[in-house]
């Protein structure tokens, strides 16, 4: 395998924002173009990647070609290679989706690209500051992209966010100079099992501590609701499934390399995850708009991410990679439906939206199938990945863990009834008619204004598409699971026993 | 010793500063702060050694590690671009001071712009 593979994934899309900040102020048709055709040349990329790491055959690039512990390394084993597929193909989606929202005029294909190249060089770097650096590459556009549209509510959510992750930068780049004071190197091959000693180990934990923010994991989660729910349709779907995603991913390697799976923590890890999905899926019962209510329980599924690393045994791993990779898609369709909503009528609030399953067919089988995923209902996606989790938190004694697994499913549940409820079931569409039973009865309801049905826009087909195809590959992630649950176990396998992950980064 | 001493310093007033009402001394909190971390990443690399990093020239054990040096330029660059960007937010946010925002769909966002916490970082929403 060629190492100049993999510095396309970084090479590729920062310099396409760089020429589309030039030459495409003029042609929207060339901005689309170039983006999809960036974001589509990374797929192809990491699906050759991921071909080549399953069989066991990692690949290195040591840019510049200093020696090791100097150069800029770029590695990708199982998990990079497979986080670099799912990223880039959210990434063409969200831009598809974009286009046909219309947000994508202006600067947005460029801010996204760039926002691409640090996710994808944040999952390829072996070397801690380089991780910094990409994080920051990654999180400097999206401060951009959030405010975009302009608004009160969009600028204060955009400060807040921007300060919650300077600050959480800045507790990052302090844990990567205490681990640099204490070690000498922030390579992370060198840094293998180093927290063994305890002033690494507390250095570490200060790198943990500030990627726990930038994960949303709690109690470090408050600023994700807020700030997801007032940006843009399209930039939300770009944001759930990488900004927090990342931190997901930088916690699993940091945890594995440098804490090698330290045993004598994983109650804390345990306690955060459960503590996450607990705390994310109460917070969206009293949510009133659809945005909030998915951007709610996006907290909640990090805690499932959070118990399969805290588990650390190659099933409970590879039952977090799994649920990683489904639920970034099953997410993005569900923002997209709750998108589609929003650009066509205008709101995504529950309370002003009614009956509109009979006349969307296609978003309410997109809603309903992807929200079905995200509850774990058999054979889609998401029970795949929760029978996977719970068998192994069971195969590990965390009987509690267990438990909470499944009462939060039920949870889940609940809310997305609460959605497909107020948005997709039919109410009395005329006072006193039939349908008006029931306590929901939307539009005879004092202060609720909804037009009458006929003058109600459609949703354009453009803003489904996306939608109903993510849907339809987590219905065939949950048939045809085997594939990704064997790349899920072989990418665990590398976390549990970094040998492989170590010498590909130490090797000259 | 004088590298703690400066770094416990610039992290209490950086921290007094990020608690205080209203987005400047927010905004100079953090900028007190990021500079803390910069001086921790000069003091990983020890203090003691100082001669210049050159190939060939001087005994390795008294020149100075250059590979925090290069981590502190990187930091600095970072953080001096995201500190300008927030403070353009904190400009564009005033509603009094900023130019009126054609492109603003809601008139319920724009009010709840106008109320007293909303200049607050971090604030509530």
């Amino acid at each position: 395998m060629s190492p100049a593979l993999l510095v396309v994934p970084v090479a590729a899309p920062l310099a396409a924002a760089g020429v589309l900040v030039l030459a495409g102020r003029r042609s929207p048709v060339l901005v689309r173009v170039v983006g999809w055709g960036v974001s589509a040349l990374v797929l192809a990329v990491g699906a050759v990647l991921l071909a080549a790491t399953v069989e066991g055959q990692l690949t290195t690039a040591r840019l510049g070609g200093w020696p090791p512990g100097i150069a800029i390394v770029l590695v990708a084993d199982v998990l990079s290679a497979l986080l670099l597929v799912v990223t880039s193909a959210l990434v063409l989606v969200s831009l598809v989706f974009a286009a046909a929202t219309g947000e994508d005029d202006g600067s947005f294909v460029p801010l996204a690209l760039v926002l691409s190249t640090g996710v994808y060089g944040a999952l390829l770097t072996g070397d801690l500051f380089n991780l910094f650096v990409f994080v920051e590459v990654m999180l400097v556009p999206s401060y951009v992209l959030l405010v975009a549209g302009g608004g009160a509510r969009r600028l204060a959510a955009g400060r807040r966010y921007l300060a919650v992750n300077l600050l959480a930068s800045t507790l990052f780049l302090a844990g990567v100079g205490l681990v640099y004071g204490v070690t000498g190197t922030v390579a992370l091959g060198e840094l293998a099992g180093a927290a063994a000693a305890p002033e690494v180990g507390i250095a570490g934990a200060v790198v943990l501590v500030a990627l726990a923010v930038k994960a949303a994991v709690v109690p470090l989660h408050s600023w994700l609701p807020g700030s997801y729910a007032a940006a843009g349709p399209a930039v939300v779907v770009l944001f759930s499934g990488l900004l927090t995603k990342v931190g997901v991913y930088a916690l699993y390697r940091i945890w594995s390399v440098v804490f090698d799976g330290d045993r004598r923590w994983l109650w804390l890890l345990m306690a955060a995850g459960v503590a996450t999905m607990v705390i994310g899926v109460l917070g969206a019962v009293g949510e009133r708009t659809m945005r909030s209510v998915l951007t709610f329980h996006m907290v909640s599924q990090i805690g499932y991410m959070v118990v399969g690393l805290a588990l650390s045994t190659v099933a409970g791993l590879a039952a977090g990679i799994f649920f990683l990779v489904q639920y970034v898609l099953v997410k993005a369709a569900l923002l997209m439906c709750a998108g589609a909503v929003e650009v066509t009528h205008g709101t995504d609030e529950l309370a002003r939206l009614r009956g509109l399953g009979r006349r969307e067919p296609a978003l309410a089988v997109a809603f309903g199938l992807s929200a079905l995923a995200l509850v774990g209902v058999p054979p889609l996606s998401g029970f795949v990945a929760k029978l996977a989790l719970l068998d192994a938190t069971l195969d590990a004694g965390q009987h509690v863990a267990a438990g909470v697994v499944v009462v939060v499913s039920l949870l889940t549940l609940t809310s997305m009834l609460k959605v497909w409820n107020a948005v997709f079931t039919e109410a009395a569409p005329e006072p006193g008619g039939p349908g008006a039973a029931g306590p929901d009865a939307g539009p005879g309801q004092p202060g609720v204004v909804v037009a009458p049905p006929a003058t109600r826009p459609r949703v354009r087909p453009a803003l489904v598409a996306p939608a109903l195809l993510l849907a339809i590959l987590a219905v065939g992630l949950g048939i045809w699971a085997e594939p990704l649950l064997a790349v899920a176990d072989a990418a665990a396998r590398g976390l549990v026993d970094t040998t492989a992950y170590v010498t590909a980064v130490t090797s000259s | 010793m004088s590298a703690a001493v400066l770094i416990g310093v610039l992290v209490a007033g950086g921290v007094w500063l990020v608690l205080q009402r209203g987005p400047l001394p927010v905004v100079f909190g953090f900028v007190l702060l990021g500079h803390a971390v910069n001086v921790l990443l000069l003091a990983a690399g020890g203090t003691d050694r100082r001669g210049a990093p050159f190939a060939g020239r001087g005994a390795p054990a008294t020149t100075a590690d250059p590979l925090p040096q290069a981590f502190v330029l990187t930091a600095i660059v970072i953080a001096f671009g995201i500190t300008v960007y927030l403070l353009g937010l904190v400009r564009a946010e005033r509603p009094d001071e900023a130019a009126p925002d054609p492109g603003d769909p809601d008139p319920v966002d724009a009010r709840d712009g106008e109320r007293d916490d909303a200049h607050r970082i971090g604030g509530a929403p």
